[in-house]
């Protein structure tokens, strides 16, 4: 009896075009859950848009005519059907407090929430995966504990009174930092009226302007709200480390390497951290998601344009229209990650490639 | 092994980078010597289109970026001559002529014509934003402006549908709405959608094309403007070269930025900052009213409301002086009658004070037993903590209250669907002549519910002011000046001692000044800043 046999790539391109098509699906559910959850709480919270539009003085003509014009008076299946046909189209409408296309607002603000974010997580990770494997290795130590109390410290200080005080001492008394905002007003202007603003991250902006000056004035204002928030991020990735490790560094692999004699750095820092990668990995995923979503307290006290101030102000005003658009580009910024994650499984652990 | 001398390169690059970036930060601890750098929050700027902008924020760009015919002087809040040299009005109380200015530019360098005023105002009018209404007032529509308004040559002339007291145009000829704009760079940067013009209004928004001493270089909503000085601003050019507006939402913010030098002028802060600064020489606590005043509203639907002791009780029963001290500290003063200070005809003194024998006297004598107030009010904290104050003295006197707390736009909705007992609420003056405010509180054409007058106070509350409403549109129509003003103080004096308003406070402004910055007028309760005078 002989067999054909089948050849190997055809299965595997199958394969691979499976996973594509299941990640498509999965993708557009999520996105069409996202974009129904945030309808239907925007059309039930109690906040009337109208009157956030025409104010105190408006007349029950004038109400009656808005609630037409913005097609509130349409049937809730219908709104939401106008609503995902033309978010699908990339139009999330237009705010009601500014009268501008909110896609527009929300772009001009997601830089800023990008910098200040990335930023922090750059040094939640510089920081807090270390601390948390070197907590690991050493448990009960003062290292461990010291981690352990600087984490729980940065869970339950309020951000709102540690952002004050760092303003106060690190700007207010030592002057080692700028203000609030993104930049002195003189690099303001220059980067308004000399630099091509390439990205919105002022940052990078300045880079590419071969503006040195500006990027450290950049660099100056962004240290502390962005040390801020990755204290934050350092906590919390530091505990999930350590909790990670630890119970990585009981298994039974370990114990053959260092029976092997192989040295304790290699074990805990190649070995042992390899392991713990995939989850690690969900874990700054998650972190740097939860920034990107806007610290609110932060960007109140900073003075920083980003997005979290912006869904905040928007729902001040039950201007609907710009939390939800706010709402669906975090929303997607999370989609973003997650996938993100997902591929890097891929490359740090050879089991998930299969 | 394999992080550790990674993590030393990058440990030495972080600290690298942040000894480069903290060196100019303390470089540049002062604001530029040609530059006023000013905290406020500006988020309530909808549009800085002049004919669109009706927030305060929004109207300080106007103030400095344009002109109106008349105009208030910044230093005695006096009307005075702005585009227009002089002006006269015809016997029958409905044409006015104004002559222009001869030599007077654009920031753009066109001159200034009565063709311009005459397009400004009817651009204003079909335009049609939130402000047209100050102007429409006068019996002009879309359909009739070109004809009421036409300029030509060095004359504009200007026709109204009754014969209005003269001092009721020219107040609301200083509003921002009526604004002059540059008819040529607004014809050239008009967007055509659908072939319908947008006569600039988007352009508008982020620039400006005016005669003010200010030309707009830049605006972003919820990050700040750029200001810039233009040479030759025909009431002398301004001091300082750029002005520098920064969206600082955070009270304690500000006044960190302010204390250490760098900003010049913080706008929003709150009592509490300002006590802490009060003893820093380097910075000066400027104090002037605003506009908005804070009343209690009782809605004559409950029968109770409209006994005359019972109101008169309740006028004793206040602590307005305790409250301005305790609660407001600086941010309201005690104001007791519907003009603000600063407005033609306001009333300034001060009738009632917490009495609890003479306010328990009055309760007697009304024979009303044991009183019962639901008070609406809005969940924010000094609103909360004056409702608490006039929960305490009104338990004094036998009344008792239950706070109703909920969120503003809520209560708003309750308030003009007449469905509260009693509220706590403000009113800002919309323009600044005193027919804003009278026509509101002491005017009601129709009390009935069908009527949804919505716009009037007075309706909100069911109250029908009698004779009151007559005399208040007597008043916009009275052509003798000092005739109106005894008009309104008479006005004022009736609806403080029958209505069922209680006037508490006026809306006071705290502004933090560097110690080297003069010349910072905010236009009081009438008009927005002058930037142009500021020195530093």
């Amino acid at each position: 009896m002989t067999s054909t046999p089948i050849p190997a790539a055809a299965p595997r391109a199958w394969q691979l075009l499976r996973q594509i098509g299941n990640t498509g699906v999965t993708l557009l559910v999520t996105f069409l859950g996202l974009l129904a959850v945030t309808f239907f709480i925007s059309r039930i919270v109690p906040t009337d848009p109208v009157m956030s539009i025409l104010g105190e003085r408006a007349t029950a003509a004038q109400i009656a005519d808005t609630r037409a014009k913005l097609g509130l008076d349409e049937p809730m299946l219908k709104q939401f059907g106008i609503y995902v046909a033309n978010t699908l189209q990339g139009d999330l409408g237009t705010s009601i407090r500014t009268r501008e296309p909110v896609l527009q607002e929300v772009l001009e603000r997601f830089p800023a929430t990008l910098e200040l974010a990335t930023l922090a997580t750059i040094l939640g990770v510089l920081f807090g995966v270390p601390a948390g494997v070197i907590a690991a290795a050493k448990p009960g130590s003062l290292f461990d504990q010291t981690v352990r109390l600087v984490g729980l410290m940065g869970y339950s200080m309020p951000i709102f009174w540690l952002g004050l005080m760092g303003l106060l001492l690190f700007y207010g008394h030592l002057g080692w930092v700028g203000g609030p905002g993104r930049l002195d007003p003189v690099y303001q202007m220059a980067l308004d009226f000399e630099m091509t603003q390439y990205t919105g991250m002022i940052m990078l902006d300045t880079a590419l302007n071969g503006n040195w000056d500006a990027f450290a004035n950049a660099f100056s204002h962004i240290i502390l709200p962005s040390g801020l928030l990755a204290y934050i991020s350092m906590a919390y990735i530091a505990r999930m480390t350590r909790s990670f490790m630890m119970n990585e560094l009981g298994q039974e692999y370990i114990t053959t390497a260092r029976v092997k004699g192989m040295p304790e750095r290699r074990v805990i820092w190649v070995h042992a951290l390899k392991n713990v990668m995939v989850p690690l990995i969900t874990v700054i995923a998650l972190s740097y998601a939860g920034l990107l979503e806007g610290a609110v307290l932060t960007e109140t006290i900073f003075a920083w344009p980003g997005l979290g101030s912006y869904i905040t102000d928007a729902l001040l005003v039950a201007d609907m229209p710009a939390v939800l658009g706010g709402t669906i580009v975090v929303g997607v910024a999370y989609i973003g990650l997650n996938m993100l994650s997902d591929l890097l499984y891929r490359l740090v652990d050879p089991r998930a490639r299969v | 092994m394999l992080f550790e001398p990674t993590l030393r390169r990058v440990g030495a690059v972080a600290i690298a980078a942040l000894m480069l970036g903290t060196a100019p930060a303390a470089l540049f601890a002062e604001t530029p010597a040609d530059t006023l750098v000013i905290a406020s929050a500006i988020d309530d700027i909808v549009s800085l289109d002049p004919h669109e902008a009706y927030e305060f924020s929004g109207l300080d760009v106007v103030n400095n970026a344009y002109d109106g015919l008349v105009e208030i002087n910044p230093e005695t809040l006096a009307l005075e001559p702005g585009l227009a040299e002089s002006w006269s009005v015809a016997e029958d109380g409905m044409t006015y002529t104004f002559k222009m200015k001869a030599g007077l530019t654009f920031s753009s360098g066109n001159p200034v014509r009565a063709e311009d005023a005459a397009f400004s105002l009817q651009r204003a009018v079909k335009l049609n934003k939130t402000p047209a209404f100050i102007l429409n007032q006068f019996g002009w529509s879309i359909e009739n402006v070109d004809t009421m308004i036409t300029g030509a040559g060095d004359t504009l002339t200007i026709k109204v549908d009754k014969p209005y007291a003269p001092t009721f145009l020219y107040n609301c000829l200083t509003a921002g709405v009526a604004s002059i704009v540059d008819a040529e760079v607004v014809k050239a940067n008009e967007v055509v959608t659908d072939g319908v013009g947008d006569m600039a209004n988007e352009w508008l928004k982020t620039n400006s094309a005016g005669t003010g001493a200010y030309i707009l270089k830049s605006f972003k909503p919820n990050e700040g403007y750029v200001l810039e000085a233009r040479p030759g601003y025909w009431r002398g050019d301004a001091k300082i070269a750029k002005v520098f507006m920064q969206h600082v939402p955070e009270a304690a913010t500000e006044r960190l930025q302010l204390e250490k030098g760098d900003i010049d002028i913080a706008r929003t802060l709150t009592p509490v900052d300002v006590d802490g600064m009060r003893a820093n020489a380097d910075v000066t606590i400027q104090e002037d009213v605003g506009g908005q005043v804070y009343y209690l509203a009782f809605n004559q639907k409950n029968e109770n409301y409209k006994n005359a002791k019972f109101l008169d009780a309740m006028r004793w029963a206040i602590d307005y002086q305790g409250m301005a001290d305790t609660i407001m500290k600086g941010a309201a003063v005690p104001h007791q009658a519907f003009l603000p200070k600063g407005y033609l005809g306001a009333l300034d003194d001060l009738p009632y004070a917490l009495d609890v024998e003479k306010a328990k006297a009055l309760l007697a004598e009304s024979g009303i037993a044991a009183p019962k107030i639901k008070l609406s009010v809005r969940n924010a904290a000094d609103r909360m903590d004056v409702a608490q104050s006039i929960q305490n003295t009104f338990g004094q006197v036998g009344i008792e209250v239950e706070l109703s707390v909920g969120e503003g736009a809520d209560q708003l909705k309750e308030y003009r669907a007449r469905l509260h007992d009693a509220t706590l609420q403000t009113w800002g003056p919309d323009y600044p002549d005193p027919n804003t405010n009278s026509s509101t509180f002491a005017e009601n054409p129709d009390n009935s519910d069908a009527a949804n007058n919505t716009g009037y106070l007075a309706w909100r509350n069911a109250y029908d002011p009698g004779e009151m409403t007559a005399a208040s549109k007597a008043a916009v129509l009275e052509q003798d000046p000092a005739k109106r003003v005894e008009m309104y103080a008479a006005l004022q004096i009736k609806h403080r001692e029958t209505s069922p308003f209680i006037l508490m406070f006026q809306q006071a402004r705290q502004t933090g000044v560097r110690a080297n910055v003069k010349g910072f007028y905010t236009g009081g309760a009438v008009d927005a800043v002058a930037y142009w005078l500021v020195t530093k």
